[in-house]
């Protein structure tokens, strides 16, 4: 008899479960999909290297998981509760009627297995069919070979689905019949009688409360976002705690003068329904302040996950071709190999072999002149604001044609310097910043007995080596004569080579590596040598892999935290409907017409649904400001166009929940 | 000048097996500035015949006119506007916005036709001392008493000059002390302010309020009275009369 109430009661509110289903699809599917990526991916053929990214991809996504069962827990307890209240009626006439309340609890059991077992299958068969497209992307991202695609199903990414929602289940259950044995029948049965309690705060108060957490959040944006120089970690608490705390203080005040301000502009409040449109709105809001926070900050880290991570990954791409232009790079730190063309000499090769364009030189290094030599005056105050810096390290020096031929190679226009002048490359903004610094004192130096001052008053961009991201962290470039028969530090080899054609390279970088590595067997037979050998092709993979990992992970987490606060508001504005059905039907009998009606509702959604949003949007200013700042090594490329992307899916996935939560309270009003 | 006219109306509920008809034929005529009592026991359709009037209801045969236009014509939207721009409506349960004050519930009849804000104050100025209620103006329905929330309600049917007014058991929630309140006022928007009313009640000392009363029975018109020249005592023992006629529902009408 329970099983069959039990049922009937899924079953007759549907409606109000309509969001609570939606939600633990939309988490099961999201959780299942991210998960399965590992197993995917195991099918796909693809190198090594991405082979080890995508166990990186795994591990994270792994712990990552944790992190986001814990947030739908959570947004499940929630959820479940608030059904719950919901229901405090239906639960008086029950136990009114003399049902114990152990049978209670079995009924709301039984409630909560088949919810949770229809909406896991459900969320599970999505989460497959998701996962294919998935595939897709995977493919994509690693550039797998997709031409043997195959449907892929993760027993091990579905036995955790299943295992993480089993858990959380059993917490709603847990924590429903906690309720349940707290319930008294006589509260139940007054909690359909609220009366509607008037929040008035005083609208001084409101003002100053909102002024003071307006300037605290104004403090805290410049902190972070625009005076990140002096940021440290004490600092970037202090600045996200006051977030929080003046979002929580910005909701509270505005939830109180709203109204009132709305009032005051008479013309407004007396038009259409309009009163009863903000009466609603300022109700709405004022029992929902914490959690507006709570959704606020949710949204703020979803914008900033979501574009962040799109950001490094597009301007990995880019970074490639601006900073990766040449095919290979060999160096080699010894102070007798000068020219790595007579190092293959003396073992039988030809350097240029398969090789189109090339250079060889050596870059310097001179133990009095050091990286606080370059700070010149300003080194003491440099080093007192970032005691991290390694200031005794010896500077790289590279003549100006050696680096010239360089930058041909590089497709760069060559620079010109007089004697008696020094150039500084750097694209390391951080370092860049107090290289710019000393330059603009016009500071001098010494290197090798001979006396510099700058060419121009800040670093140029420029860089030697092949890589992923801005890392150089400086070279000097001297005229010719000063480097002129001294020992050579770092030999270096750059080249292109004589094909683009992919599996033509793929064989030419074997043999070269091959090459390579025997000689420097040899070598080292006689004493240790320091080497690094690098190509584009590992430079792509390594960078491919991490942008795609931080992708994933980005997505992942701005997902979870725009499902839940899409659910959050969704059901709270469902609940209100649903207790305000006698008002609409109270407003039509006087003759209000069902377009003002409806476009009271739309109002009372939007306002509801927009003002997290905003206040989320205006966060993330400040937020993609200092990770732009954050970024800045690995390069914010587009960071416009990430924007858009990450804009586009939280339209579709917010937008989606205030279509759900119109269409659905559209339906509850029009009932009566 | 006939303000109402209802011709043979019929309303069925049910299907084909098991039809009870809620009224049967009724035709009536109401003239502007009267004030009319439909009695009846429960059941007797009184109610039905003023949801039809009010288009909540759709007649199943017949027609229903006010000031010549057939109302039982209408459709969709424009039922909301005709109700709106023409009727005036008094519940038994009140029906005021719990969220809003008097002040807002009456201006949200008139702020629905577009009446400009300085008007909306002028008007219910003027309908807030009619009724006595001026000094509840900036409460919630939950600070006032039964008496003074019906007469709320009756500012928001009356504030908007409706042709006209139906009040469904206006006074069913009331003590006698708030109901005798109630209908002096509304003696009062009849006699001096002119106002049609329309009152369904199943209770005779409301109805004795009234200038003329119609009794029903089974759907049916049973009789009708005039109060003529009568003081409302006479016209009270009038009706009583009629009741214990009608049978079965005279401890109803006490």
């Amino acid at each position: 008899m329970l099983f069959k109430m039990s049922l009937r009661n899924v079953k007759r509110s549907m409606k109000d479960y309509a969001i609570y289903f939606f939600t633990l699809i939309i988490g099961v599917s999201v959780f299942y999909v991210f998960n399965a990526i590992g197993s995917q991916a195991a099918m796909m053929e693809m190198n090594q290297s991405t082979r080890e990214i995508v166990k990186m991809l795994k591990s994270s996504i792994s712990m990552t998981s944790v992190f986001v069962a814990v947030v739908l827990a959570l947004l499940i307890v929630y959820a479940s509760r608030f059904l719950m209240k919901r229901r405090h009626g239906e639960f008086a006439i029950y136990m009114s009627l003399g049902m114990s309340k152990w049978q209670v609890s079995k009924m709301l059991l039984t409630e909560t297995v088949v919810i949770g077992g229809i909406s896991l299958l459900v969320g599970l068969i999505f989460g497959i069919g998701l996962s294919q497209l998935m595939s897709v992307l995977v493919a994509n991202l690693f550039e797998a070979d997709m031409t043997a695609y195959q449907f892929t199903f993760s027993v091990e990414a579905a036995q955790k689905t299943v295992l993480y929602f089993v858990i959380m289940y059993l917490m709603v259950i847990v924590l429903n019949n906690v309720a349940v044995t707290k319930m008294k029948l006589i509260d139940l049965m007054r909690s359909g009688k609220k009366s509607e309690t008037i929040h008035n705060k005083n609208l001084f108060v409101c003002f100053v409360v909102f002024i003071l957490a307006a300037a605290a959040l104004g403090c805290a944006y410049y902190q972070v976002g625009w005076n990140y120089t002096e940021l440290n970690e004490a600092k970037m608490i202090a600045s996200i705690i006051t977030g929080m705390v003046s979002t929580f203080f910005i909701f509270w005040s505005v939830s109180g003068a709203i109204l009132r301000l709305i009032m005051s502009m008479k013309n407004t409040y007396y038009r259409s329904i309009h009163a009863f449109t903000f009466r609603q709105i300022s109700s709405m809001i004022n029992t929902m302040v914490f959690a507006m926070t709570v959704i606020c900050l949710m949204l703020f880290v979803t914008i900033c996950a979501i574009s962040s991570s799109f950001a490094v990954r597009n301007s990995m791409n880019h970074n490639l071709q601006a900073l990766c232009p040449a095919d290979v790079d060999v160096e080699i730190k010894d102070p007798d190999i000068k020219d790595t063309g007579k190092l293959y000499e003396k073992y039988g090769y030809d350097i240029g072999e398969n090789m189109g364009e090339y250079v060889t030189f050596s870059t310097y290094r001179d133990k009095d002149f050091t990286i606080e030599d370059s700070f010149g005056e300003l080194s003491d105050d440099i080093k007192k604001s970032v005691p991290f810096l390694q200031t005794g390290n010896k500077e790289e020096i590279v003549g100006i044609s050696d680096y010239n031929h360089l930058r041909m190679l590089y497709h760069q226009k060559p620079l010109s310097l007089a004697k008696g002048q020094y150039i500084v490359l750097c694209n390391f903004q951080s370092m860049k910043t107090y290289r710019d610094a000393a330059l603009k004192a016009n500071t001098a130096i010494e290197v090798f007995g001979q006396k510099l001052s700058p060419k121009y008053k800040k670093c140029q961009n420029g860089f030697l080596q092949l890589s992923a991201s801005r890392t150089n962290s400086g070279v000097v470039v001297v005229p010719d004569e000063v480097v002129k028969n001294q020992k050579s530090d770092v030999a270096y080899f750059i080249g292109n080579y004589i094909t683009k054609d992919k599996t033509a390279i793929e064989k030419i970088e074997k043999q070269q590596k091959e090459r390579f590595e025997k000689i420097m067997e040899k070598e080292t037979d006689e004493k240790p040598l320091e080497y690094v050998y690098t190509t584009k092709t590992e430079v792509a993979d390594s960078a491919l892999g991490l942008g795609a990992v931080l992708a994933f992970l980005g997505i992942y987490i701005g997902l979870v935290f725009l499902v839940s606060s899409g659910a959050i508001l969704s059901l709270k504005s469902l609940s209100e409907c649903v207790d305000s059905v006698d008002r609409y039907g109270i407003l039509r009998k006087i003759g209000v017409e069902e377009k003002d009606i409806l476009g009271s509702l739309r109002t009372q959604l939007a306002i509801f649904f927009l003002l997290p949003l905003g206040l989320a949007i205006i966060h993330s200013i400040a937020g993609m400001k200092f990770a732009t700042m954050f970024l800045e090594s690995l390069g914010t490329w587009k960071m416009w166009n990430s924007i858009f992307v990450s804009g586009g899916i939280l339209a579709l996935v917010y937008g989606g929940y205030f279509i759900i939560s119109y269409m659905s309270s559209k339906q509850i009003i029009s009932e009566s | 000048m006939e303000l109402l006219k209802v011709e043979q109306i019929e309303k069925y509920y049910g299907n084909k097996s098991s039809l009870t008809k809620a009224i049967d034929d009724i035709s009536l005529t109401v003239n502007k500035g009267e004030f009319v009592a439909i009695m009846g026991a429960s059941g007797s359709g009184k109610t039905t015949l003023l949801n039809c009037i009010s288009t909540i209801d759709k007649v199943s045969s017949g027609h229903i006119y006010l000031e010549g236009k057939d109302v039982t014509t209408l459709k969709g939207k424009h039922l909301n506007k005709f109700r709106r721009d023409n009727l005036g409506f008094i519940f038994q349960d009140f029906n005021l916005l719990d969220t809003l004050t008097a002040y807002e519930n009456i201006s949200l009849a008139l702020s629905i036709q577009k009446v400009p804000v300085k008007e909306i104050e002028r008007r219910i100025k003027t309908v807030a001392e009619q009724l006595g209620i001026t000094h509840v103006l900036t409460k919630y329905p939950y600070q006032m008493s039964g008496g003074e929330k019906q007469r709320v309600a009756s500012a928001r049917a009356i504030v908007t000059k409706p042709k006209l007014i139906l009040a469904d058991e206006p006074t069913g929630a009331l003590d006698s002390k708030s109901s005798a309140m109630l209908l002096e006022r509304f003696a009062f928007l009849n006699k001096d302010l002119n106002a049609t009313i329309m009152m369904v009640t199943h209770d005779s000392f409301s109805a004795s309020y009234a200038g003329r009363v119609v009794f029903i029975r089974d759907g049916k018109v049973f009789h009708q009275i005039a109060k003529g020249g009568d003081t409302r005592k006479e016209f009270f023992n009038k009706i009583i009369n009629v009741m214990t006629l009608l049978g079965g529902d005279v401890a109803d009408a006490i």
